[in-house]
């Protein structure tokens, strides 16, 4: 009876998180597969999936095919890997002392700044990045006393918008709070008493953070990595609104083949050898994440 | 010259002043231990002494060297945390080897070392360990160790028992007398637990309110503490209101409210008529039903309130006849018989004229 109610409760905590993935995880996936093996429609879409002359399962590797035999898509995961990768680095380069900042700020100034951290999510994402479409744009006083400043020492005036550039302070803004926020509830719960030790027993500041802050704060980093990184490598808004036709990533090329090109399978392939990627990449945030010792 | 010489410090915090113009002499291979409640200012002298926090007045001279303005990591000074405050993503040897490595000592020589000091605190072969898979007591051996291994001058520690459960706690503290008297480094211990500062130290100063009141070693602490405050914070303490009467030689008379004239130790000479409490430890009264009369005894008659049967010995709270209660300890060591007197028995409590002293308000 108690064994059998204990099941019960398995699946009534259990269940609802499962059905979710299922639902909205596992099903899109397995829907896509398939996609990426079926025939492109006449006018866009998929072909029927059983053939109308023979009606037998109509599937090929036609798209897989042309996925390999072309490197340009290959070389456009590259720099989709490339921008995610600059974005991860300056996102943990500025987060890190934000978040190191919050952490040991008195615990009553803590929350509202957390807070601050989370403010720009009130607003909308696509407005947040217009909003740097004019602050990157030429009119801009920014851009405006830049070109003046560089023009006093005889350079040439820059434009900033729809350059590689406005790509990455785009997905640098946006996935800042995501490696700040793991980062800080990882710093937050580091014991003040360690950083004593190691000061008494010798160590001066820097050796103070490389050898007992930051190792301790791994977990955080990798957390922090993984929730920037895959994000930032699937994304198309930003390098459609920011980055002009230099600044294209596979997630514009992925939005292209569904709603442009309207082929469906090649797009279903594209997708899931990002997804392969992304969970590559968490597999191994996670699997290194471990390792550490908390 | 002391080792350490706290001159004339004071520590404020706001409106509250935590350590009070503390003036203290430590000397070299000393056990010294710093005694008192909570929020007596123990911790602020020992952060102070560490080099966390800076005194407002007065100054702490190391080996001669005044230690104003020197950061902890600069001071010869480790210190054992309450919380042992293990790297908890280092190893035993890797927690072990930070001070060498902190000093820049040649990493051939930190294996060796950090194998002696495994052996030293009987470690030998956890080196591998990291702190969690480790037991309260073998962490505590870790912190010190690791506080150890690069001969520091002196090595505090902030209440490192004060996690350890009762019966261990008597190992650890020969182990920590044992190792203090073999590698002969100062040692000053903070603690608010009285029998462990009495079991371990050479000598105590008993802090209260931040002021030091007094500097003693254990049996004078015990047997003659100079105040009311040491008196009752140290062990169990009857203290008898009363004032001066008479002083003669090394006798003065006492008269206890309530109950009348006993005789007590003279030791400063005090003037009569001053107010205080007689202070008199509860294991040198005794109890009987007819105590012999005696010149150098004080005896009186009462009735058994309550007692309290403690396994080795019976505490007995006996109400004289003025209403005053006396404490009287009885070691339970008759044969056969497990206790003597009950609730309601009449009963004679005295005490010889030199186990009582006299301590003015």
């Amino acid at each position: 009876m108690a064994a059998k109610l204990n099941r019960l409760h398995k699946w009534l905590i259990g269940g609802p998180p499962l059905a979710y993935l299922l639902v909205f995880f596992a099903a899109p996936v397995l829907i896509m597969v398939v996609a990426s093996f079926r025939f492109p429609g006449e006018f866009g879409g998929l072909s029927p999936i059983f053939s109308e002359e023979t009606g037998k399962l109509d599937l090929t590797t036609e798209s897989y095919e042309r996925f390999f035999s072309d490197f340009l898509y290959t070389e456009l995961f590259l720099k989709s890997f490339a921008y995610a990768a600059v974005t991860t680095v300056i996102c943990l380069l500025i987060a890190y002392p934000l978040a190191m900042l919050i952490a040991r700020s008195p615990r009553k100034h803590r929350d509202l700044l957390v807070l601050l951290v989370i403010l720009p999510f009130w607003s909308n994402f696509l407005i947040r990045v217009y909003a740097w479409m004019i602050i990157l744009g030429p009119q801009s006083v920014f851009v405006r006393a830049l070109n003046y400043g560089i023009g006093l020492v005889g350079l040439e005036p820059v434009s900033l918008l729809y350059t590689p550039f406005a790509v990455i302070v785009g997905l640098v803004y946006v996935h800042l709070p995501f490696m700040v926020l793991p980062l800080y509830a990882n710093l937050e719960k580091h014991d003040p008493a360690l950083l004593d030790a190691a000061q008494d027993l010798g160590a001066n500041a820097w050796r103070r953070f490389w050898r007992v802050t930051f190792p301790l704060s791994l977990p955080g980093v990798y957390a922090g990595a993984a929730l920037v990184f895959i994000p930032a490598l699937g994304i198309f808004a930003i390098p459609d609104i920011l980055g002009g036709t230099e600044g294209i990533m596979i997630g514009n090329v992925i939005k292209q083949q569904f709603l442009d090109t309207r082929d469906w399978p090649f797009g279903s392939v594209l997708s899931m050898v990002l997804t392969v990627m992304a969970i590559a990449i968490a597999g191994l945030a996670a699997f290194v994440g471990r390792r550490q010792r908390t | 010259m002391a080792l350490l010489e706290i001159s004339n410090v004071t520590r404020r915090f706001g409106d509250f002043t935590a350590v009070n113009d503390v003036s203290l002499n430590i000397e070299a291979g000393e056990f010294f231990t710093l005694l008192g409640p909570s929020g007596c200012g123990k911790t602020t002298l020992l952060r102070m002494i560490a080099g966390f926090d800076a005194p407002d007045a007065g100054r702490i001279v190391v080996d001669g060297k005044d230690m104003t303005g020197i950061p902890p990591e600069a001071r010869n000074i480790h210190t054992v945390f309450q919380s042992y405050a293990l790297f908890p993503h280092m190893t035993v040897e890797q927690n072990i080897a930070f001070p060498l490595k902190m000093a820049n000592v040649d990493a051939s020589q930190i294996g060796k070392r950090v194998e002696e000091a495994l052996e030293d605190v009987r470690l030998t072969g956890m080196g591998r360990r990291y702190p969690s898979e480790l037991s309260g007591g073998q962490k505590q051996r870790v912190a010190v160790a690791r506080a150890l291994i690069n001969r520091p001058k002196l090595l505090l520690l902030d209440e490192p028992l004060a996690a350890l459960d009762a019966k261990l706690k008597e190992s650890v503290q020969l182990e920590l007398i044992g190792l203090q008297k073999e590698i002969g480094v100062t040692f000053v211990y903070v603690t608010h637990d009285q029998s462990e500062a009495l079991a371990l130290s050479h000598r105590i100063a008993v802090m209260n309110l931040g002021r030091v009141e007094q500097v003693d070693e254990p049996s004078k602490i015990y047997g003659f503490p100079r105040n009311r405050f040491v008196a009752d914070f140290i062990g169990q303490c009857n203290l008898l209101e009363g004032e001066i009467g008479a002083c003669e030689g090394d006798r003065m008379a006492v008269n206890l409210t309530g109950v009348g004239e006993v005789t007590a130790l003279n030791v400063e000479s005090d003037d009569p008529g001053l107010k205080g409490v007689l202070a008199l430890r509860p294991e040198k009264v005794v109890i009987g039903r007819d105590l012999p009369e005696s010149a150098d005894f004080n005896r009186f008659s009462g009735k058994v309130h309550d007692f309290l049967y403690l396994g080795d010995v019976t505490v007995y709270i006996v109400e004289l006849a003025g209403g005053m209660r006396i404490e009287a300890l009885l070691p339970n060591s008759a044969a056969g018989r497990t206790k003597f007197f009950e609730a309601g028995d009449q009963v004679q409590v005295g005490w010889r004229y030199d186990a009582g002293h006299f301590l003015n308000d």
